[in-house]
């Protein structure tokens, strides 16, 4: 068990690309923290330096109370879940799994009897003696998870472990999981770009771009106050719609709708989430509904209002139909954001 | 109910054909030399090679195994199938620990200049040992390592034939593989011995097929190297056997075709042996 400290942890590569700007953070003991960015938005890199397989440029690492900079992988006392597995091909499950622990010279009884354990909980009993190439995918999954478990690590490594799996296994796997690092209380950092599990699995955000820390919250703020237009539009599905606007010092103008009161004046970026625009027949946002999606569990009406794109969330039972219609905002809706810069107001 | 005449396609017995004249060609120098080495030395003097088979075989083969000539009676073909065996084996698997290594080496480590380091090697493809030969030989010679099986074997190892072809199916497994081993801590020999061998399996039996193939067919070299009786290779030993044409003597065909025989047999029995791994090793790869 422990706790991860950044500070000002920076990644240059020799060819003067700034991968990780400086960046510092804190990730308290058993934590569930996931790194989620677009590709290329240097959360694998971050991570990656994390368990030492690229080297920190700049800044201090700690895990628990030492600095590791320059401390080995596998002295690190961490454990890592790669995105295609990374199994050895030509060991069986048995052995992938007792691998990290021969290597320590543990004595072989207490292998077995840890990668018994390992297997019981994570059901892998049956395929022991297999090869990873006799596995369907999520078992493959369930024994590079096995691999880390049996370490007994401070710390669990994830880089998008969920990718090469198909929608249903990924959705089984999220849970299963999170379930485990709870069970097992280690401290965990998981890479994903996909914002659903970030939303689902994290104790805490790490919104990721361009090498710059966006943003850290729990799942809950970030969603609802994000920091920045790229986290909203980043995170959630559809993302939040984001409309041009003028302040006048009082209120905010979208086209020639007051939305919302604020002190700010000239142009602002304002932030909507579809599920905050509630379909209302005295409503004062006029809104032109094009294309109706249809969801089952409920519909998204995609249209402008004031000649902008607008997407809004309606329940089920609600009778839509293409063509003009009015809606209103629910309370504490709107992020404003500054225009120019993209930071929220 | 009658049965519709089969068609006869004409492609396939134009392939057939090709392929059984290929194989006549092939098989029929292999029928010759049964047939010289199941006569007498004078039914193959006075009649060429034939289609009767006698039955001097047994003869034949005690004489080719046993026999020797020359002044010190150690080139028997015992000792004869022996070296070449020490020559075949040491080539291949010299060839392979070294090429391994120097492919682990390029592929894995940032060597300075490692990118040159492969294709200084490479290039020596184009310096094959007939165009060394002659200080390939001085070194040997001023090494002492004259009529020695160092002699025979170290100086041909040096490939760059098994470098590249480690290096290209090292550079195919993914880096991950080394990523996940060095955080279950394994350092690099121990990566190199509980990963990348058991992985190179496949390539490695391909290498070897080639490489055996290629040291126990060797001839100029150990031709230069070994002047001792006792160091004669069978390639090298049967051509010795044929040339003693002289005064009464009839030229021995029984015995050198026999020997003849004995020298097709181990790199046969080694390509039949590993045949499946070698297209294995060769075509797939199972990471």
């Amino acid at each position: 068990m422990a706790q991860v400290k950044l500070n000002a942890v920076r990644k240059t590569y020799p060819n003067g690309f700034e991968a990780v700007k400086p960046a510092s953070f804190d990730i308290t003991d058993g934590e569930f923290v996931v790194l989620v960015g677009p590709s290329g938005c240097g959360k694998s890199t971050m991570l990656r330096m994390i368990a030492g397989l690229e080297d920190i440029s700049e800044g201090e690492l700690y895990i628990g109370e030492t600095v590791v900079n320059n401390v080995d992988p596998a002295d690190r006392d961490i454990a890592m879940v790669f995105q295609n597995y990374a199994l050895y091909p030509h060991m069986t499950v048995r052995k992938n799994i007792g691998y990290g622990l021969k290597n320590r010279k543990i004595p072989s009884t207490e292998i077995d009897a840890k990668v018994a354990e390992a297997a019981n909980m994570l059901n892998l009993n049956d395929y022991l003696d297999r090869k990873p190439s006799q596995l369907s995918g999520g078992q493959r999954q369930r024994v590079a998870m096995g691999r880390a478990i049996v370490r007994d690590p401070a710390l669990f490594l994830f880089d998008e472990p969920l990718s090469n799996l198909d929608a249903k296994l990924r959705n089984q796997m999220r849970i299963e999981i999170k379930a485990l690092q709870r069970r097992l209380g280690v401290t965990a950092v998981y890479v994903t770009h996909d914002q659903v599990e970030a939303m689902t699995m994290a104790d805490r955000i790490i919104v990721m771009n361009g090498g710059v820390i966006e943003q850290i919250g729990t799942p809950s703020e970030v969603y609802h106050s994000p920091a920045s237009t790229f986290v909203a539009s980043f995170m959630g599905a559809p993302p939040m719609n984001l409309f041009d606007g003028h302040a006048n010092g009082t209120e905010v103008h979208v086209g020639e709708t007051p939305l919302h009161r604020h002190t700010h004046q000239g142009k602002v970026t304002v932030g909507i989430r579809p599920e905050d625009i509630v379909p209302d027949v005295t409503g004062p946002l006029a809104i032109n509904v094009n294309i109706i999606e249809e969801l089952g569990a409920h519909r998204l009406l995609h249209g402008h209002t004031a000649d902008q794109a607008v997407t809004i969330h309606v329940a089920k039972d609600f009778p839509a139909v293409t063509g003009p219609m009015t809606a209103s905002l629910k309370p504490d809706a709107v992020s404003l954001f500054d225009s120019e810069t993209g930071h929220r107001l | 109910m009658s049965v519709p005449a089969r068609r006869i396609r004409w492609s396939a017995v134009l392939d057939h054909s090709i392929l059984i004249i290929g194989s006549l060609i092939m098989i029929l120098p292999v029928v010759m030399l049964v047939q010289m080495a199941s006569t007498t030395d004078l039914h193959t003097t006075k009649f060429g090679p034939g289609w009767v088979f006698g039955d001097q075989l047994p003869v034949n083969f005690e004489k080719a195994m046993f026999k020797a000539d020359g002044f010190s009676g150690e080139n028997t073909g015992l000792r004869m199938l022996y070296n070449s065996m020490i020559l075949g084996f040491g080539f291949a698997i010299g060839k392979i620990v070294i090429g391994m290594m120097a492919a682990y080496a390029i592929v894995y480590f940032r060597l300075k200049f490692a990118t040159l380091a492969f294709w200084v090697i490479f290039t020596t493809l184009l310096l094959p040992l007939e165009v060394r030969i002659l200080p390939s030989y001085e070194i040997v010679q001023k090494l002492g390592m004259l009529n020695t099986y160092q002699g025979l074997i170290i100086p041909l190892i040096a490939s760059a034939t098994a470098t590249f072809f480690f290096r290209q199916y090292f550079r195919s497994i993914p880096e991950e593989l080394v990523e996940a081993a060095r955080i279950d801590g394994a350092g690099p020999i121990k990566f190199f011995i509980d990963i990348l061998v058991p992985l190179s399996r496949t390539m490695i039996a391909a290498m070897f097929i080639i490489m055996f193939v290629y040291g126990w067919n060797q001839y100029l070299w150990p031709t230069m190297i070994t002047t001792d009786e006792g160091m004669y290779t069978l390639v090298r030993g049967i051509k010795q056997i044929t040339q003693t044409l002289e005064g009464t003597n009839l030229p021995e065909y029984g015995r050198s075709n026999l020997l003849a025989i004995i020298a097709i047999l181990p790199p046969v029995l080694i390509v039949i042996f590993f045949q499946s791994w070698f297209v294995k090793g060769l075509t797939e790869s199972d990471k």
